[in-house]
Parts: C-alpha cells; sequence; structure tokens
C-alpha cells in the first residue's frame, strides 16, 4: 500500500482528513457500499473528503475503511458496520484519536495483522485500494500515465520491447512465456493491421486477482496496453472480460472514457504520431474462452473453439491479424519496469522467475484475500506469514495452485519455492493466482472430482481425447466416491489422465488430468479408502458418511426436525432424537442450527454405529 | 410460462431488437454483443428473437443457435420474479455450495439452469464471482451474499415465496 497519502483533495480547501472506503465486489458482498452511504450522511458539513476505492488486499476484514489526516497517519478500520460509523466520526475523525480496538493496519503502530501488508512486496498492488478506481487524476497523482509519456517520448519500441525482456517478466495467465518475446513476435510479424489484446476472462473458478486490479486500478491496465501497443505497432486493442464481472467492466468503461477524453487512449496521444484504442468484449460464460485461440474466435463473435498452433497469435491472430495475448497483471506490470527500469525488476524473484507474483487466497485460511509476493517466496510463508495460518485452526493438509489446470501440493511439500519451475517439478503449476488452501477436513477424491466436473462441461468438444476422456474420467471418480469404487480404478485413472494429457489439442486437454494425477499421487491412501474400505477420511463424500444425533449432547430441542427438508428427525421434546437414515439427505442442515454440537457425522466401519 | 414460445412477441418487442441490431452490427463479430444485449433487454433469448435477429443480420438462426448453445451465459427460458446465482466455483465448493444450492431447490423448487413451476425463481450455478474469501456467495437478484449457510437461504427465501417484496437482508449479510 502506498505511505502517501496521494488524493487529490489534500489541497481543497480546509480539507485535512480523507474517508476511504474499499469499494470493490468484494468489499460490496461484504456489506461496504451501506458503510459508505452512512459515511456519507455522516460526515456532511464537516470539512473532510469521503472517497472510494477499490480492493485494498484484506479481504477477510472486509469492509474495509482507510481514514488518513494529512498529518496523523494512515489507520485502516476492519469489519466495519454501520452502526460504528458514528463512534468513528466522533472519536477519530472530530477528536482526533484513533479506537485502536477496530484498527487492522496503520502506519504508525504495529497491529496484530500488519504482517499480512508487511510481508508483501507491493508492485502491481502498490495503488490498488489507494486510487478512486473511476477517477483518472486519482491515477494520475500517483505517476499514471508517465510510463507511456516515457515510452513515447524517449524510447524507441524497440527500447520498449528491450527494457521488458530485460526485466525477465513472464506471463502471468499460466503458461509463463516472455513477455518480450512474445511482444517481439509480433513487431517482426508483417502488415500493418495488429491488435493487443487483454485477457481477463479470469477462468480459474477460485481466482480473483484480475477482478482486484481491475476494479481497483483500472488504468494501470489500460497503461500496460498502450505500451504493448507502441512497442509492437498496433493502434487497436481488445480487452476480453468475463461477464461475471459487471462492476470491473463498468470501471472499465468509465476507465476507457477518461482515457480518451484525457488524450490518453485516441489519436496522436500525447501529442505523438502513436494512436491507439481499446475495446471490450464480454464474455458469456466459457472457461476455454481463456484459452488464446478460443479467446480470438469469441472476439471474432463465434463460437469458442480453440485451433491448433501454429499459427501463433503473433502470426495470425484476431481478423487473422498479428496479435499478442497478454494477462491483466502481465500489463499491470508494464508501466512499473518502464518506470524503474527492467533491471529493477528483475532484483525481486529467483532466477528464472522474475519479479512478484499476485495471489488470490482463499479457503481455510485465516488472512484471506489479495496478495503480491516475490517470486521465490515458500508456500509456507505464504500460508503462514503473510496469510496468518489456517482460519479453521486445524491443520494443513494442501494448496491448490493453476485451479482446474493445477495441482494439489501436500502440506509435506509447502517448503516448495514459488517460481515457475519448482511448482512445475513437483506436479503442480504457478497457474495465474489462484492459490486455495485446504484443511484436513478437504477429502481430495472430492476436489479432484469436482474441477473434473467442472472441466467436463467445460470442454468445447472440438476434440476426442478431452471430450470422451473428461466423460470417463469423472465416471471412474464418481462411482468412487460413491462407494462403488473398483480394484483398478486409481491405475485406469491414471492411464486415462497421462493420454488425455498427451493427446488432447488444447491446454485445457492437455492439463484436465492435473488435479487428478497430482492428488492420486500425493494422497493414494484416500483413494483407496474410498474404493477398498467404502470410507470417506474427510467425511464429505455424502454415499459415504452418515448423520447421527449424539444422545448424550442432545438436548431435545427439536430445532433440527423442524429444519430438516426430509423429515428425516424425529423425537419427543427434551429427549434424544434421532435420524431416519433411509430418509436423511445428508444435507448438512441439521448440524448447520444444532445449538449444540449434538450431531455427528460418521463413515466406514464407525457408519452406522 | 415455461414455454418460451408461448410468449409471442409484439411489434414492440422486436422495435427493442431492431435498436440493438443496428446499434452493433457495423461491428465487426457483432454476433454475440447482439445476443448479450437481446438478453439482457428480455431476459432470455427466445425461438422468435433468433429468428428477428437472423432476418436483420443475414447470419442463418442456426449459427446463432450455435453460439446460444455453447456459451453458458444464454438462457432459452423466459426468467423467473426472482433470479438466484450460487457460487460453485472452487472456493465455494469447498465452503460448502453444494448445500446452499440444495436448500435453494428445496424451498424454491428450480432446477439449476432452470425456473421453478410457479415461476418464481430462476436458479443458476455460476463458476465463481470473484468474492472468493467470503464464500459460499450467493446472488438473490444481482445483490450479492457473504458466507451463506442453508438455514440463511431458508430464511431469505421463505420471506420471498411470502411477501413477494423486501429481503429482510439482516440474516444474510456477513457476519461473524
Ligand atoms: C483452458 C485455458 C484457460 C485459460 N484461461 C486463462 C485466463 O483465464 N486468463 C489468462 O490470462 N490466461 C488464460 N489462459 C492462458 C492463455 O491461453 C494465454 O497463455 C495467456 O493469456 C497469455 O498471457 P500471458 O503471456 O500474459 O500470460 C488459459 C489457457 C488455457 C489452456
Ligand atoms: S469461488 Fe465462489 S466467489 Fe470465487
Amino acid at each position: 500500500m502506498n505511505e502517501h497519502a496521494n488524493s487529490t483533495s489534500a489541497d481543497k480547501s480546509g480539507v485535512t482528513t480523507v474517508v476511504n472506503v474499499g469499494l470493490a465486489s468484494c468489499g460490496i458482498a461484504a456489506g461496504a457500499q451501506k458503510v459508505y452511504d452512512t459515511f456519507k450522511t455522516a460526515l456532511e458539513g464537516l470539512a473532510v473528503e469521503l472517497t472510494f476505492s477499490g480492493c485494498m488486499g484484506m479481504c477477510y476484514n472486509e469492509p474495509l475503511v482507510e481514514v488518513r489526516s494529512l498529518n496523523g497517519g494512515r489507520y485502516i478500520y476492519g469489519k466495519v458496520q454501520p452502526e460504528q460509523v458514528a463512534r468513528i466520526v466522533q472519536e477519530h475523525i472530530q477528536g482526533g484519536t484513533p479506537i485502536m480496538d477496530w484498527v487492522v493496519y496503520s502506519d504508525r503502530i504495529k497491529t496484530p495483522d500488519a504482517d499480512f501488508i508487511d510481508k508483501q512486496q507491493r508492485i502491481i498492488l502498490k495503488h490498488c485500494g489507494v486510487v478512486n478506481p473511476e477517477d483518472i487524476d486519482s491515477y494520475l497523482s500517483v505517476g499514471g500515465y508517465k510510463a507511456i509519456e516515457k515510452a513515447l517520448k524517449s524510447m524507441t519500441p524497440e527500447q520498449v520491447i528491450e527494457e521488458i525482456s530485460r526485466s525477465g517478466l513472464r506471463g502471468r495467465g499460466g503458461a509463463g512465456f516472455p513477455t518480450g518475446t512474445k511482444w517481439s513476435f509480433a513487431r517482426k510479424s508483417p502488415g500493418r493491421e495488429k491488435y493487443v489484446i487483454c485477457n481477463a476472462d479470469e477462468g480459474d473458478p477460485g481466482a480473483f486477482m484480475d477482478r482486484s486490479v481491475l476494479e481497483s486500478n483500472p488504468h494501470s491496465v489500460l497503461e500496460g496496453m498502450l505500451i504493448a501497443g507502441y512497442a509492437m505497432g498496433a493502434e487497436n486493442g481488445y480487452i476480453y472480460i468475463r461477464a461475471e464481472y459487471p462492476l470491473a467492466i463498468k470501471r472499465l468503461k468509465i476507465a476507457i472514457a477518461q482515457a480518451l477524453e484525457k488524450g490518453y487512449l485516441g489519436s496522436h496521444i500525447l501529442d505523438s504520431n502513436f494512436s491507439f484504442n481499446i475495446m471490450i468484449r464480454e464474455g458469456a460464460g466459457a472457461f476455454v474462452c481463456g484459452e488464446e485461440t478460443a479467446l480470438i474466435a469469441s472476439v471474432e463473435g463465434k463460437r469458442g473453439m480453440p485451433r491448433i498452433r501454429p499459427p501463433f497469435p503473433a502470426q495470425s491472430g484476431v481478423w487473422g491479424k498479428p496479435t499478442s495475448i497478454n494477462n491483466v497483471e502481465t500489463f499491470a506490470n508494464v508501466p512499473w519496469i518502464i518506470l524503474n527500469g527492467g533491471d529493477s525488476f528483475s532484483r525481486f524473484g529467483t532466477e528464472n522467475s522474475k519479479g512478484t507474483k499476485v495471489f488470490a487466497l482463499a479457503g481455510s485460511i485465516a488472512r484471506g484475500g489479495l496478495v503480491e509476493v516475490p517470486m521465490g517466496i515458500t508456500i509456507n510463508e505464504i500460508v503462514y506469514d503473510v496469510g496468518g495460518g489456517l482460519s479453521s485452526g486445524r491443520k494443513l493438509k494442501a494448496v491448490q495452485t493453476g485451479g482446474p489446470s493445477g495441482g494439489c501440493i501436500p502440506a509435506s511439500l509447502a517448503d516448495t519455492q514459488v517460481d515457475y519451475d519448482s511448482l512445475k517439478k513437483i506436479g503442480a503449476i504457478m497457474g495465474s493466482g489462484g492459490m486455495l488452501i485446504m484443511d484436513d477436513s478437504t477429502c481430495m477424491v472430492d476436489v479432484a472430482k469436482f474441477f473434473l466436473k467442472f472441466t467436463k462441461s467445460e470442454s468445447c468438444g472440438k476434440c476426442t481425447f478431452c471430450r470422451v476422456g473428461t466423460k470417463q474420467m469423472l465416471k471412474v471418480l464418481e462411482r468412487i466416491t460413491n462407494g462403488e469404487g473398483r480394484d483398478g480404478d486409481i491405475e485406469l485413472l491414471e492411464e486415462l489422465g497421462q493420454k488425455i494429457s498427451a493427446g488432447a489439442l488444447c491446454g485445457l486437454g492437455q492439463t484436465v488430468p492435473n488435479p487428478v494425477l497430482t492428488t492420486i499421487k500425493y494422497f493414494r491412501h484416500e483413494y483407496e479408502a474410498h474404493i477398498f474400505d467404502k470410507a470417506c477420511p474427510a467425511k464429505k463424500c455424502k454415499a459415504l458418511i452418515s448423520y447421527q444425533v449424539l444422545a448424550d449432547a442432545c438436548k431435545g430441542c427439536g430445532r433440527c426436525s423442524r429444519e430438516c427438508p426430509t423429515g428425516a428427525i424425529t423425537g419427543e421434546k427434551k429427549m434424544p432424537f434421532t435420524i431416519n437414515q433411509e430418509m436423511c439427505a445428508r444435507c448438512g442442515l441439521c448440524i448447520s442450527v444444532c445449538k449444540f454440537n449434538a450431531i455427528t457425522v460418521t463413515t466406514g466401519k464407525e457408519r452406522g454405529k | 410460462m415455461s414455454n418460451p414460445d408461448s410468449l409471442k412477441l409484439s411489434a414492440e418487442n422486436f422495435d427493442a431488437i431492431d435498436q440493438i441490431v443496428n446499434k452493433y452490427n457495423s461491428d465487426k463479430g457483432a454476433a454475440i454483443m447482439i445476443l448479450q444485449q437481446v438478453q439482457a433487454t428480455y431476459g432470455y433469448i427466445g425461438q422468435s428473437m433468433l429468428e428477428r435477429i437472423s432476418q436483420l443480420t443475414g447470419t442463418p438462426t442456426s449459427e446463432l443457435f450455435s453460439i446460444v448453445t455453447f456459451y453458458s451465459q444464454f438462457r432459452l427460458e423466459p426468467l423467473g420474479e426472482n433470479f438466484i446465482q450460487v457460487c460453485h466455483g472452487t472456493a465455494c465448493h469447498l465452503a460448502g455450495a453444494e448445500r446452499i444450492s440444495e436448500a435453494v431447490q428445496h424451498v424454491t423448487k428450480a432446477k439449476p439452469g432452470h425456473t421453478s413451476p410457479d415461476g418464481k425463481f430462476t436458479l443458476e450455478h455460476v463458476a465463481c464471482l470473484g468474492c472468493c474469501s467470503h464464500g459460499p456467495i450467493m446472488t438473490l437478484n444481482n445483490e450479492t451474499f457473504a458466507r451463506m449457510t442453508p438455514d440463511k437461504v431458508k430464511k431469505m427465501l421463505h420471506q420471498k415465496v411470502a411477501d413477494k417484496g423486501f429481503v429482510n437482508s439482516e440474516g444474510c449479510e456477513l457476519s461473524e
């Protein structure tokens, strides 16, 4: 986060305090809009500026409100409810005394949560949660659009590419291809009409880095695209963004309009010969469209079917013209590199993985949110130092990276460094930045089945390996979790997985088996328990578990019985209730309503006792 | 209600389609954008709408149909009075999305991807709404609700069934 109060308001007459509410979609889901509205009323008539930003990163503490004074430091309040607003205004804003019990981060004192921010290395996220994403002046006040100015005024396109190559930046969309090399291919491709595409499809279901960056600092991505356009000799860009992100789309539209108005987009940018326009294309809910050739087909208004490469998009992309596709985060790195130099960037990271990486930390983690760390940090450091350990107080079981194309890293390998090569070596991938923390209540077979179900329904159907292969793998996984697994099923899954990887046409099919293969590799015993003992050790798979009332703990209040959707629970008041196993749908509603922890789940030999 | 073609489009309804096509047709490869706008206006894309778009753009209906069926965003059935999305992304799955979805189905009688027989609810499964740290996530009429439980679903939807009106979000908000 930025140390200096950037706000444009500092010089507005008499305003010495700024209240900044985090209004990204994660914050809004947590109730931040109501908090903002309450401040609006409460601050009426005071010489205080109320503003908003995107995601401050500490999603686990949302709604977040930052109070910064010109001379009094910055204080971020967490989990702010509308009822708390009056006291913050009275004691802190008017009285000058921050309410330390509610402060989760400050530049003045070290809070218990401070490590979450302090252990990060923020390049891309530096201004996320600081600038107002709907106000270009706010971006300009932190040095925005200075990089494109520098490139246009003092660098040739070749020098820009050289600088990006020197930085060692590799694509953040998953495959990790060197960005400078990609741009130089597109530059060298013959033809005058070329395109830059920003891949904002963010298909990994459980990742939100790109959404957060677009909702928090959209201009940084536009600026990265401008620089790419200048470097490659392209005059047009598309942003392909998934429709599930309406707020990001709205803020991008505002940003594009403002950039056009200020002359950072359009013709003869900053009085140079360089012209550039950006158009938005909304996805329509197809995971495969994150794959670059499918994405191109979708931009052209067709079904998003991938095709065989070569030709690569750099030779023949949208409308058959040379096209360079990069991920949101890749673009967001670019202005920083141009301003600070490739060498400064490559100081972060490892031999082959330079810079930082943004991760969306979610699952059973105490401090879930958006984190940016230098490459080469270990998974343990992310989970414990930054993330504060597991939320459930349970044990770490596995960390999933790379979503449906990625793998599950067991806790025993959590000292692995996060860089492209180390992750690949253990069967996982860097991916685009989803990082899901799983505790020991997670069933790894269920996780594998979840991903397969997802990819099977997202397979475009063009090649047989992927279309039929995923279906077969899912069938086997379903019978295993249904308690009908057979001897030999594990080997069958392994064989299918290897063949699909080798035979599939596009990156989707080639990586589909990864979640299955890594869970078999590291959690084989769990598959065996499902198959041979008909037990789900994590007590997740419905066909292998029973719900039972603990007679000792049950107070006979009857709440579960009233809530049970199938009427499976019966009993007399003040006496222990019982669950009819035939009728029980194992929905878990009874556990969620029981106040006495009187319902338990059993599996395997314990079952039904 | 459940049969899209029973809803005959009046001339007035076609007007909106005509306007959308006029606005976007000059763009190259506008088919998806046109279909998205039509769905945003009508809540779904019916057979007669596809035919009208085809007439105006010259794109064969079969091709439009192939696009509509490829992308999961497009609906061929009209929307119910209330639109529910349950997130089935990885984070929400681990946090118990299945149970949320079951609770919704139990109360509304709507099957995933469809509208309830009484026309009150449409239920859709989506993969990740980007609020993964607050899962399970569900949306009701485009308002997002965090940390859902089957119990909260019941309270929230029973109220909708009963009074059709304002949902008291008390029980449904992020709570500790
Ligand atoms: C099935 C599949 C899904 C993908 N989804 C995404 C995505 O959502 N976002 C993304 O940036 N890249 C995605 N990619 C990678 C892109 O094909 C492409 O490599 C990337 O956008 C290039 O940008 P980069 O070099 O900046 O990483 C996906 C690839 C495959 C095979
Ligand atoms: S997985 Fe549900 S919001 Fe991301």
